[in-house]
């Protein structure tokens, strides 16, 4: 099982370029951040370093690289840095060393003028706690970007009043936020990013202060748009649920460092140590783990009919149609048998959870 | 769980000790003032450094020959202050010219009463709202009425010039401070000492550059009245949601952008808040302008004083009372607006325009009315009701003189032979050495190193300005004054703090009473108790106490709500409540009323001088009347300064100490109120 996990494919192909390439990316808050850097200091935990230097290595020696119309999730408990990692995209905080390169641009030495058109036109953010002008209405809101940009009035409104349909905000155009539920005010900081036609989304826990139900709708709006518009997300969350549902990587975090990058069923499947089993362990698995996971190696004495399917199928998709034939099912990739799944594989995961949630 | 035990264990501990160090203090504190006493008794009288009015000293020539050299020097400097006391003239008297002051050959100034109000109406309405209006007509009604309209005009103009230049220069350093840590660690301190200065003092330094009238006062009120202005908009700008900058920030927007799209608004509410502390504390600085010629209203009460015709005084003291209402109402009323003014949909946005329309035709018509007509130029004199107060008064306080003085006079002679006389004999009977070595002991047991050290500066400042007998009697007076305003402030506040519908019956009072110019608190009382050390007393009480109750009500109302039940389940009494738990845990709120309370209560004393108050203030009024004692009256307002700063150290570090024994949560109330004291007074 551990060894299927870690020939998994990366999405980002060779030949075309990351839309988001992060390397060595380091943020160090605190007095002489940058010569913590490289020091022997530099290794120690965090509330060490904190004692012996006074400073905090928020993101620490982060590298990852994201595909055009990836949607890649970073995740890690309160105060891992997530929060830090994603603002150093757009040099919301400065980084401390590294780089960052956004469709071929470096953001790290780029000048301002530079930055500030890559902010305008390439790269968006939507926030957890919203950020919208309170003293504008629904509609200039949405259009704050594009009047930056030197967008004239009419047009402006024009391609606002098409965002603000298309989050499902049509008939508030002329409310101010305070008006609006929390839900909705998301809605706004969504329809915010989207305005300017960004090629690169970045969210960071947006859905965290709106109550569940509104959070699935948000997900599900989130996961729609998507579908729509083809963006590249980064998104951050402390909720697995919300990377396992949205995330096609996963990053875990813990305390500025990487410790896991994967998709969700690897994650799910092989935790790279005991603090991604924590955060995995009460996950419905079925949900997640594809049959990759759960098959055997083909014996020679397999019944060949039976069930085909891929091993991306996810298992609770396959159990149903599995336990109901009477044959195992042959997982196939490409045309080529790959391995088997019977329906004790199938039960093990399935009775599991059912035991746990009791 | 058990780290839940060991960590209450601690807070219980470390609540022991912050007790135990504060019965130590308190101890130690009354064995200085013992040890005092009796070193007083064997040495009372002995150098005591009394001078007597007319003597002056070799530091007085030298700040005379100062004040001299600064008035007869030519160069860059005196240049450009000449030129700007001159810009300043020619703009106050364009405005004169078209509402006071007739221009030959007119025998009335251009716009009148009627053009004026109307005027003022329209401009009240645009940035006000339509109930301010009334307001304002009633007040310039009234204006006439009392027989004061030239006047009320004039301290208008002044206020309204100095307060516009003051935003202007102050709301942009404001920005840049709200913006800069480093701008605002120089500018910071800056304004604390401002802050403490008492406006008079301002005085005398303003005219010996500027000389004295109208420009000057202006000058002198815009720099008093500038310090509120950028504190808050530097507070309303640090104040604006990070976020949301965060938030804008990342759709690339400038600088430039930022500051006018996203903070100004949002911090637009707070600045007009400013606006209404600046505009007040301009008034009230416009007001004593009269010492340096400054026109206006506070020339009538001037006189009314000096002359002894009390009736004339109050006359004005109630138009200035109308016009701090007016003005403080209008700007209140104009940061409410503010937020709702954006909102308003399009079609009270055209209703707006039309009634600002017609408006502006009506003043036009009320203009040219004023301008060719003298009924509607100068206010009609059978509407006067003026004359009528002022006789009442004057026959009240003749009353009170002949058949009623026994009662006042016995209430003021107690209280002086008592309870001041004593103090004074002991702070400023002393010999120097030992009144400054046990203010000294005071300052270290309250305060620490620190307030001892702003105690030796300014002990030793005194000192050498030749003048310490009266500033010990000055201190004497502001010291007993303030031990009134706190026992006031501990009824009234922890009556108010205990109960929510006192509370809310009281505050409108101390609301109205905390935007009134500390000038018109003397008329009253001058009226009750006559010219003397007690009257100056008196008002210093009635002009702190608002402040004083205010922030003792919050305190003890801060006072977390669970503590109390908790003390109550435990079978507190009521007394026990107030003594054992209310007031002690408000004890940061306590110093920082008596901080305040001593800054008002010194304002005012000084003030009081030329009722007899005599000491310092007396030096300074003085230094204004006899050019000759103007290097010893300056020294007197340096002294002022030197004992505003001392109680003002000493109050501020203790407060902290005994605060980072309390709560966290009591703690950030206090710092944000004295970084902020202004906002928290009429907000
Ligand atoms: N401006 C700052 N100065 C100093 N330390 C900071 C600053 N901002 C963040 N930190 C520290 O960096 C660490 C990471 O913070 P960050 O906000 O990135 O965490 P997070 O993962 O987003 O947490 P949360 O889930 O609570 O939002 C924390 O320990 C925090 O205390
Ligand atoms: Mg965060």
């Amino acid at each position: 099982m551990t060894d299927t996990a870690t020939v998994t494919p990366p999405q980002a192909n060779a030949e075309q370029p990351a839309a988001l390439a992060v390397d060595r990316l380091w943020k160090v808050f605190g007095p002489k951040a940058d010569k913590i850097i490289g020091s022997p200091d530099a290794d120690l935990p965090r509330h060490e370093m904190l004692k012996e230097t006074g400073c905090v290595a928020a993101v620490k020696d982060i590298s990852f690289e994201v595909a055009a119309g990836e949607v890649f999730v970073v995740m890690g408990l309160s105060g891992s840095g997530k929060s830090t990692l994603v603002r150093c995209l757009t040099r919301l905080i400065e980084p401390t060393a590294g780089t960052v390169t956004i469709n071929g641009t470096d953001v790290v030495g780029a000048s301002e003028s530079t930055l500030r058109d890559l902010r305008r036109n390439h790269v968006a953010m939507v926030f957890q706690h919203f950020g919208l002008l309170p003293h504008r209405q629904v509609i200039d809101n949405v259009a704050y970007g594009l009047e930056i940009r030197g967008v004239g009035k009419a047009e402006r409104r024009k391609r606002a009043a098409e965002i603000v349909d298309l989050v499902g905000l049509e008939g508030n155009e002329h409310s101010y936020p305070d008006q609006l539920s929390g839900g909705m005010q998301q809605r706004v900081g969504l329809a915010r990013a989207l305005a300017g036609d960004p090629a690169l989304l970045l969210f960071d826990e947006p859905f965290s202060a709106l109550d569940p139900l509104i959070r699935r709708d948000m997900q599900n709006e989130v996961i729609r748009l998507q579908e729509d518009l083809q963006k590249t997300m980064v998104f951050i969350t402390h909720d697995l649920q919300e990377a396992l549902k949205l995330g096609d990587r996963i990053l875990i975090m813990r305390d500025g460092e990487v410790v896991q990058i994967g998709t969700p069923a690897e994650v799910v499947a092989s935790p790279a140590d005991d603090y991604v089993r924590d955060f995995v362990s009460d996950v419905p698995r079925s949900h997640v783990l594809t049959l990759r996971y759960v098959m055997r190696d083909p014996r020679p004495d397999d019944s060949s009919e039976g069930l085909v399917m891929s091993s991306d199928t996810i298992v609770r998709q396959a159990a149903r149609a599995a336990l109901a034939s009477d044959h195992v099912v042959r997982v196939v990739d490409d045309g080529k048998l790959v391995g088997i799944v019977d329906d004790d594989a199938i039960l093990r995961i399935v009775v599991a959870e059912e035991s746990v949630r009791a | 769980m058990s780290s839940v035990a060991t960590r209450s264990a601690r807070t219980l501990d470390t609540g022991l000790v912050a007790t135990l160090r504060s019965r130590w203090r308190l101890v130690s504190l009354l064995a200085v003032i013992v040890i005092w006493v009796l070193v007083w008794t064997f040495t009372r009288g002995d150098s005591t450094l009394a001078i007597q009015a007319s003597d002056r000293t070799d530091i007085h020539g030298w700040f005379l020959r100062l004040t001299t050299s600064i008035e007869e020097a030519n160069n860059v400097v005196t240049a450009a202050l000449a030129a700007l006391a001159d810009a300043m003239d020619a703009t106050l008297l364009f405005f004169q010219h078209l509402f006071t002051v007739p221009e030959f050959p007119r025998p009335l100034p251009q716009v009148g009463w009627l053009g004026a109000l109307a005027l003022a109406s329209l401009a009240t309405y645009a940035v006000a709202g339509w109930r301010p209006v009334l307001i304002v007509a009633a007040s310039f009604l009234l204006f006439g009425m009392l027989g004061y309209y030239p006047d009320a005009m004039d301290l208008l103009i002044v206020t309204s010039v100095a307060v516009a230049v003051a935003l202007l220069l102050g709301i942009p350093i404001g920005i840049w401070m709200g913006h800069s840590k480093v701008v605002s660690a120089i500018v910071t301190p800056i304004l604390d000492v401002m802050q403490t200065m008492p406006s008079f003092v301002y005085l005398l330094p303003f005219s010996i550059l500027f000389g004295i009238g109208p420009a000057v006062a202006a000058l002198v009120t815009l720099v008093y009245a500038m310090p509120p202005a950028v504190r808050v908009t530097a507070y309303a700008i640090r104040a604006v949601s990070s976020t949301t900058i965060e938030a804008t920030d990342s759709l690339g927007q400038s600088r430039w952008q930022r500051l006018r799209n996203v903070e100004l608004p949002m911090a637009k509410r707070t600045i007009i808040v400013g606006v209404n502390q600046t505009t007040m504390a301009a008034l009230s600085m416009a007001t004593i302008a009269a010492y340096v010629d400054g026109p206006g209203l506070g020339q009538p009460v001037l006189e009314g004083l000096r002359r002894g015709q009390l009736g004339k005084a109050f006359v004005a003291g109630l138009a200035i009372v109308i016009m701090a209402i007016m003005l403080d109402r209008t700007t209140t009323a104009a940061s409410i607006r503010a937020e709702t003014a954006a909102r308003s949909g399009r079609d009270r946005g055209r209703q707006r325009w039309v009634v600002l329309g017609v408006g502006a035709a009506v003043a036009a018509v009320a203009v040219y009315l004023s301008n060719g007509y003298s009924w509607a130029n100068e206010f009609p004199a059978g509407l006067d009701i003026g004359t009528w107060i002022q006789l009442r008064v004057d026959d009240f306080s003749g009353w009170l003189r002949a058949d009623f003085s026994s009662v006042t006079t016995s209430i003021q002679e107690r209280f002086t032979l008592s309870f001041l006389n004593p103090v004074q004999d002991l702070i400023a009977g002393s010999p120097w050495f030992v009144a400054g070595a046990a203010i000294c002991a005071i300052a270290w047991i309250a305060g620490g190193n620190r307030a001892l050290g702003a105690a030796v500066i300014c002990l030793t400042g005194l000192y050498f300005l030749d003048l310490w007998n009266n500033a010990m009697i000055t201190l004497t007076a502001v010291l007993v004054a303030t031990v009134v305003v706190m026992l006031l402030g501990i009824v009234v506040g922890v009556w108010m703090g205990r109960s929510k519908n006192v509370d809310r019956a009281v505050r409108p009072f101390l609301d109205a009473a905390q935007t009134l110019p500390p000038f018109v608190y003397l008329i009253p009382v001058l009226v009750l108790f006559g010219a003397n050390r007690f009257t100056a007393m008196v008002a210093g009480v009635i002009y702190a106490a608002p402040v004083a109750i205010k922030l003792i009500a919050d305190g003890v109302r801060g006072v977390s709500a669970t503590t109390v039940e908790a003390a109550e389940a435990a079978g507190t009494s009521r007394l026990q409540m107030i003594w054992k738990v209310q007031l002690p845990m408000a004890r940061g709120a306590l110093l920082l009323a008596a901080n305040q309370g001593l800054l008002y209560v010194l304002s005012m004393v000084v003030i009081g001088g030329m009722v007899g108050a005599g000491a310092l203030g007396f030096d300074i009024v003085y230094g204004f009347r006899q050019s000759e004692f103007a290097g010893k009256g300056l020294a007197a307002g340096v002294s002022i300064v030197l004992i505003g700063i001392m109680l003002d150290r000493i109050t501020t570090y203790s407060a902290r100490r005994s605060s980072s024994a309390a709560p966290a949560g009591a703690r950030a109330k206090n710092t944000t109120r004295k970084r902020f004291p202004l906002l928290s007074s009429s907000s």
